[in-house]
């Protein structure tokens, strides 16, 4: 039988050697990114000699870097952005409001989660190329206006919010409008935190979306862009696609450690 | 609460509605009426009737991509499932090295794809790789991790277990700790070790739990395409082609819109078939 104080050795053995499986694969991109050409032929697998980045400036000859960081961060800002705007109204709405076909109108958002991008990409590529979007911003940003996790997340919250806060601000004056956009914001602040860091790191990650929906750099994302650096070139390029790659995660990575538990808070959330 | 005016609700709802209407529902049907018409994209469409419902089923395709999906996907679960409760249980405590582990395991979730899969196509490298490498380095011989028909969908799986077992232990660790303390101390107080607690105590508990992370990994595994367009293009021979990449190779590669579509209603149907199983779990769970 096993008694508490082994177990408990078993529990942080078994700990450590999680975060070195887990942590050992980004150090191996950073050391590879840090190499030349020179020593991937030679000793692909050993520690480099001297630390270099002439990988990293490579990177940034081959990709507008700061374009495609800039574009990535607008598309998602905005997606996220037009997600908050339609959630607001539709959580308070479904979670504050009595109406007929109350339960059908959650009842089809809910069946909208059963739809991801993949399945949906077919005709909206073919609605929105006739539209004249593919290829532009609107056409990253419009098919992703409606997050059925965000408005489920907001609705959860807002069961939480007395009823009396709202009915006080009707008997102020105050216009629906007013309750959603202005008097819920703070007091969901939590919920809408995870939401907006759920929704931002998703959509600045993706690269399904913008591989289907852009043929040139116009509207490339960074994603996209990296991906593109093993397509390009000839030769030995390990060092600049792990370069790409490291540039690629440090922002989200950094984005993780700063609001760690904030994102937690909605991913942990068990949304049906 | 009742709305200020009757039709209130109904505005406020209009925005998501509509979204909805043009980017869930359209997109559906659509898809439906042209699995019913042949369509390059170029010319006019023409209507073939079930044509394009068959010629899916008789060359295979379907089969086999169905086939891989289910490989990868039942791998995919079953190791973030059991990988991910492991994690749960050896972090959900306090301490540095705790918080270390939950924060690296879980920071690969949140990493793009297309780093992971660059990362690991050079780490699975057949040559260069440090997988191969390190093996050779201990005497063994190397594997084609990313190049043998039998090896590369296995390989795939195992580094989507790697991206996203930290969900399934973030869960978990917020199933645990809503679990009530007293039921484990008064067992503690019988004379249980912590191995009985654990069978039959904690584990019981977490049923539902894992009746969660399991249904919605399941259905995540049957929508990935990144990784394998990242690391194998659905090759060698086929051996990656998942769903959704058959999909992606019918348009974009072979121009055929209304084989494609096609594949997308059969791909909704399973979809809808699994997310009924996801609530079967959930009803089953629930206290009669």
């Amino acid at each position: 039988m096993i008694g508490e104080r082994s177990w408990q050795r078993l529990a942080l053995g078994f700990a450590v050697v999680a975060a070195i499986i887990w942590l050992f694969p980004y150090a191996w991109m950073l050391l590879t990114s840090l190499k030349t050409p020179q020593e991937l032929v030679k000793a692909p697998s050993a520690l480099p000699g001297a630390l270099r980045a002439d990988a990293y400036v490579e990177v940034f000859r081959a990709l507008p870097v700061a374009r495609y960081l800039a574009l990535t961060t607008v598309m998602a800002l905005s997606i996220a952005a037009l997600q908050i705007a339609i959630a607001l109204p539709a959580a308070y709405a479904l979670g504050k409001l009595d109406f007929r076909y109350r339960g059908a109108a959650f009842a089809l958002l809910m069946s909208a989660l059963l739809i991801p991008a993949e399945l949906r990409f077919v005709p909206t590529f073919t609605l929105l190329s006739s539209l004249g979007l593919v290829n532009t911003l609107p056409g990253l940003v419009l098919p992703f206006a409606v997050s059925a996790f965000g408005i489920f997340l907001l609705r959860q919250a807002l069961l939480a919010v007395p009823s009396s806060l709202i009915e006080a601000a009707r008997l102020d004056g105050a216009s629906e409008l007013y309750i959603v956009y202005r008097l819920l914001p703070p007091v969901l602040a939590p919920s809408l935190t995870a939401f907006f860091l759920v929704s931002f790191v998703h959509h600045w990650n993706d690269y399904f979306w913008p591989l289907v929906m852009t043929v040139d750099e116009s509207v490339r994302t960074l994603p996209l862009g990296v991906a593109l650096l093993r397509e390009q070139g000839s030769g030995v390029r390990w060092h600049i696609v792990m370069a790409g790659s490291t540039i690629l995660s440090l922002p989200a990575l950094a984005l993780f450690a700063l609001t760690q538990k904030q994102l937690l808070r909605g991913l942990g959330s068990n949304v049906g | 609460m009742k709305p200020s005016r009757p039709a209130q609700p109904w505005w406020l709802l209009s925005p998501m509605l509509l979204a909805l209407g043009i980017f869930f529902l359209y997109p559906l049907l659509s898809a439906f009426k042209t699995s019913f018409y042949e369509w390059d994209l170029l010319t006019p469409p023409r209507f073939v009737g079930l044509a394009n419902y068959r010629a899916i089923l008789a060359s295979g395709e379907l089969l086999s991509s169905l086939g891989t999906t289910l490989l990868v996907s039942v791998v995919v679960v079953t190791g973030s499932l059991v990988l991910g409760l492991a994690l749960a249980l050896a972090v959900h405590r306090p301490g540095r090295v705790a918080a270390l582990a939950r924060s690296a395991v879980f920071s690969a979730y949140v990493v793009s794809w297309v780093s992971v899969g660059l990362l690991f196509l050079w780490i699975f490298d057949a040559d260069a790789g440090v997988v191969n490498r390190a093996l050779a380095w201990l005497g063994m011989p190397g594997a084609k991790w990313l190049t043998s028909t039998t090896l590369a969908p296995l390989t795939v799986a195992l580094i989507v277990i790697w991206k996203v077992t930290g969900y399934a232990m973030v869960v978990f660790l917020s199933g645990l700790s809503a679990l009530p303390p007293e039921v484990s101390e008064a067992a503690a107080l019988d004379g249980a070790g912590p191995v009985s607690r654990l069978r039959h105590v904690t584990l019981p508990l977490l049923r539902p739990t894992a009746a969660f992370v399991a249904t919605t990994s399941l259905i995540a595994s049957f929508q990935l395409f990144d990784v394998v367009r990242l690391l194998t293009q659905g090759g060698p021979v086929r051996s990656t082609t998942v769903l959704v990449y058959a999909i992606y190779e019918q348009l974009f590669r072979d121009l055929r819109v209304g084989r494609a579509s096609a594949l997308v209603v059969i791909f909704f149907v399973v979809l809808a078939l699994l997310s009924w199983l996801k609530l079967r779990a959930f009803r089953a769970e629930e206290p009669a």
